[in-house]
C-alpha cells in the first residue's frame, strides 16, 4: 500500500517549550488507505494529526501532501486546508449558524460556489449522514453524535482529498458513538483517504488498513491492524492493548 | 421653567451639534475600533504591534489634550478642517481605543476551536474573523459598547470649549443672558438624558436581537 503516497512526514520533530511531542516521526499515508493512530494520552497522537494541515506548526522534518510541501502561512495554505477535511473532538460546528449554513459556507467562501448550489450540496450531504431533516436547526438544538455527523458532512463538502478525524467519538455519550462510526465506516468504504485518532479499537479493527501505534511522541508501531491486536511486538504496545482490553 | 420656552432654537441647536457628533464619531470609533481589533489578533506581527500602539496612545491620553493636539496641532502640519470635523475625529481616536479593547475581549470568549475549523476548511485568516469570530463575538460585546458610546456621547461636551456648536455650550450664551443657572443646566442635562437613553434603547434591542441565549 505504499503506492502514491498522499500524505509524507520525514522526520517530523515538534516542542511546545521543553517538551518533546513528536520525536522523528516518519509517516506515509497511501491514496485510499484508513490509517488508525492509536496509543495513550499525552503520546502525540493528536498533535500528529493536526500537523498535517498545520494548525500546528513542527520545529524540524517535512510534510508533503500530494508531493507539495506544506505552505508557511497565508492563501497558500489555506488552499490546502480547503483539500484536508479535519473532524474535531469537540464538533467546532459554527454556533451562530444553521446546519445547512455550516455545510454551506466554506463552499461558498472558498470554493466560490453559488448558494444554491452549496445548499444543494449540503443538503444531498445531509442526507448521507442522515441529518437532512435537521438542516434548519442550530447546533446547540442537536445531539453530540448528530453535531459531529455535521461536521462530517461539513468537512466533505469542500470535496478533501483527505479526511483527518482528531479523537471524533472522545466527547460522545456512548449510545452515540455508534452512528459516528457508522459514517466514517461508510466513507472507508467509498475509497476515502483517512487518518483517525481514536480510542476506539472495533473501528481499527473492522475499518483501518494500518494501525498506527504512537507513545512519548514516537511511533511505536505501524502494522496491519489483526496482527497488532493479535501479536503486538513491542511491551509499550503489550502493555497498552492489555490495559485496555482488560475491563 | 421659562429658559426652555424662551430659548427653544439655542436649545435646539446645541442639542442637534450633539447628536451630530456622536452619531458621527460613533461610526468612526466603531469603524476604528472594528480594524484596529482585527489588526491586534492578527497572525502579521507588525499589524499586532501597531493596533496595541494606537490603544496605548488613545486610550492613555486625556481626551482633552487629544482635543488640544488634534485642533491646534493639525492645522500647523497643514491640514486645515471645520473645527467639527477635527471634534468628530479626535472623539472617534480616542473612542476607538476602546471599542477595539471591548471587541478583542469579545474575540477571547469565542472558543478557539471555532476558529480553528474556519481555518481547517480552508477560510483565509480576513474570512475566519469575518464569517465565524466576529459575529460571535458581537453578542458578547453589545453591552460595553453599548456603555462606550454613552462615554462618547458625554465626553463630547469637550467639544464646545473649542467653539464647536453642541449641548453643554449652550449654557454660556444663556447665562450671559441671565438665566437661573439650575434651570438651564437642569434643561441641559435631560438633553444628554434623552441621547443616552436612546442608546440604551437601542442597545437593549440588539442584545435582545442578537445577544447570547442562555
Amino acid at each position: 500500500m505504499t503506492v502514491d503516497p498522499l500524505i509524507e512526514l520525514r522526520d517530523v520533530n515538534k516542542y511546545y517549550g521543553e517538551l518533546h511531542v513528536l520525536r522523528d516521526i516518519d509517516l506515509t499515508v497511501g491514496k485510499g488507505e484508513v490509517v488508525v493512530v492509536i496509543g495513550p494520552s499525552g503520546s502525540g497522537k493528536s498533535t500528529l494529526c493536526r500537523t498535517i494541515n498545520r494548525l500546528e506548526t513542527i520545529q524540524s522534518g517535512s510534510i508533503r501532501l500530494d508531493g507539495q510541501p506544506l505552505p508557511d502561512e497565508g492563501k497558500a495554505l489555506a488552499r490546502l486546508r480547503a483539500e484536508v477535511g479535519m473532524v474535531f473532538q469537540s464538533f467546532n460546528l459554527f454556533a451562530h449558524k444553521s446546519v445547512l449554513q455550516n455545510v454551506s459556507l466554506a463552499q461558498i467562501k472558498v470554493r466560490g460556489r453559488k448558494r444554491e448550489e452549496a445548499d444543494q450540496r449540503s443538503r444531498a450531504l445531509l442526507e448521507r449522514v442522515g441529518l437532512a431533516a435537521h438542516a434548519e436547526k442550530y447546533p446547540a438544538q442537536l445531539s453530540g453524535g448528530q453535531q459531529q455527523r455535521v461536521a462530517i458532512a461539513r468537512a466533505l463538502a469542500m470535496d478533501p482529498k483527505v479526511m483527518l478525524f482528531d479523537e471524533p467519538t472522545s466527547a460522545l455519550d456512548p449510545e452515540m458513538i455508534n452512528e459516528v462510526l457508522d459514517v466514517m465506516r461508510q466513507l472507508a468504504r467509498d475509497g476515502m483517504t483517512m487518518v483517525v485518532v481514536t480510542h476506539e479499537m472495533g473501528f481499527a479493527r473492522s475499518a483501518a488498513n494500518r494501525v498506527v501505534f504512537m507513545a512519548d511522541g514516537r511511533v511505536i508501531e505501524d502494522r496491519a491492524p489483526e496482527d497488532f491486536f493479535t501479536r503486538p511486538e513491542s511491551d509499550r504496545a503489550k502493555d497498552f492493548l492489555s490495559k485496555i482490553l482488560k475491563h | 421653567m421659562d429658559v426652555l420656552t424662551d430659548n427653544f432654537s439655542t436649545y435646539g441647536e446645541g442639542f442637534l451639534g450633539t447628536v451630530e457628533l456622536t452619531v458621527f464619531a460613533s461610526l468612526l470609533a466603531l469603524a476604528l475600533g472594528f480594524v484596529m481589533a482585527s489588526f491586534r489578533v492578527a497572525p502579521v506581527g507588525s499589524l499586532r504591534a501597531f493596533g496595541a500602539a494606537w490603544v496605548a496612545v488613545l486610550r492613555n491620553t486625556p481626551l482633552t489634550l487629544l482635543f488640544f493636539a488634534v485642533l491646534l496641532g493639525l492645522p500647523r502640519f497643514g491640514l486645515v478642517l471645520p473645527f467639527k470635523v477635527f471634534a468628530v475625529l479626535a472623539l472617534g481616536c480616542y473612542t476607538s481605543a476602546f471599542i477595539c479593547e471591548a471587541l478583542r475581549s469579545g474575540i477571547n470568549t469565542v472558543p478557539k476551536g471555532q476558529g480553528e475549523a474556519a481555518r481547517s476548511l480552508g477560510m483565509t485568516f480576513g474570512q475566519t474573523l469575518s464569517q465565524v469570530v466576529l459575529p460571535q463575538a458581537f453578542r458578547s460585546v453589545i453591552p460595553p459598547v453599548g456603555s462606550t458610546l454613552i462615554a462618547l456621547a458625554k465626553n463630547s461636551a469637550i467639544a464646545g470649549a473649542f467653539s464647536v456648536t453642541e449641548l453643554l455650550g449652550t449654557y454660556k450664551t444663556l447665562s450671559e443672558l441671565g438665566y437661573d443657572i439650575i434651570w438651564t443646566f437642569l434643561w441641559i442635562a435631560l438633553g444628554y438624558l434623552i441621547i443616552t437613553l436612546t442608546i440604551s434603547a437601542v442597545f437593549t434591542v440588539l442584545e435582545k436581537r442578537w445577544g447570547v441565549a442562555r
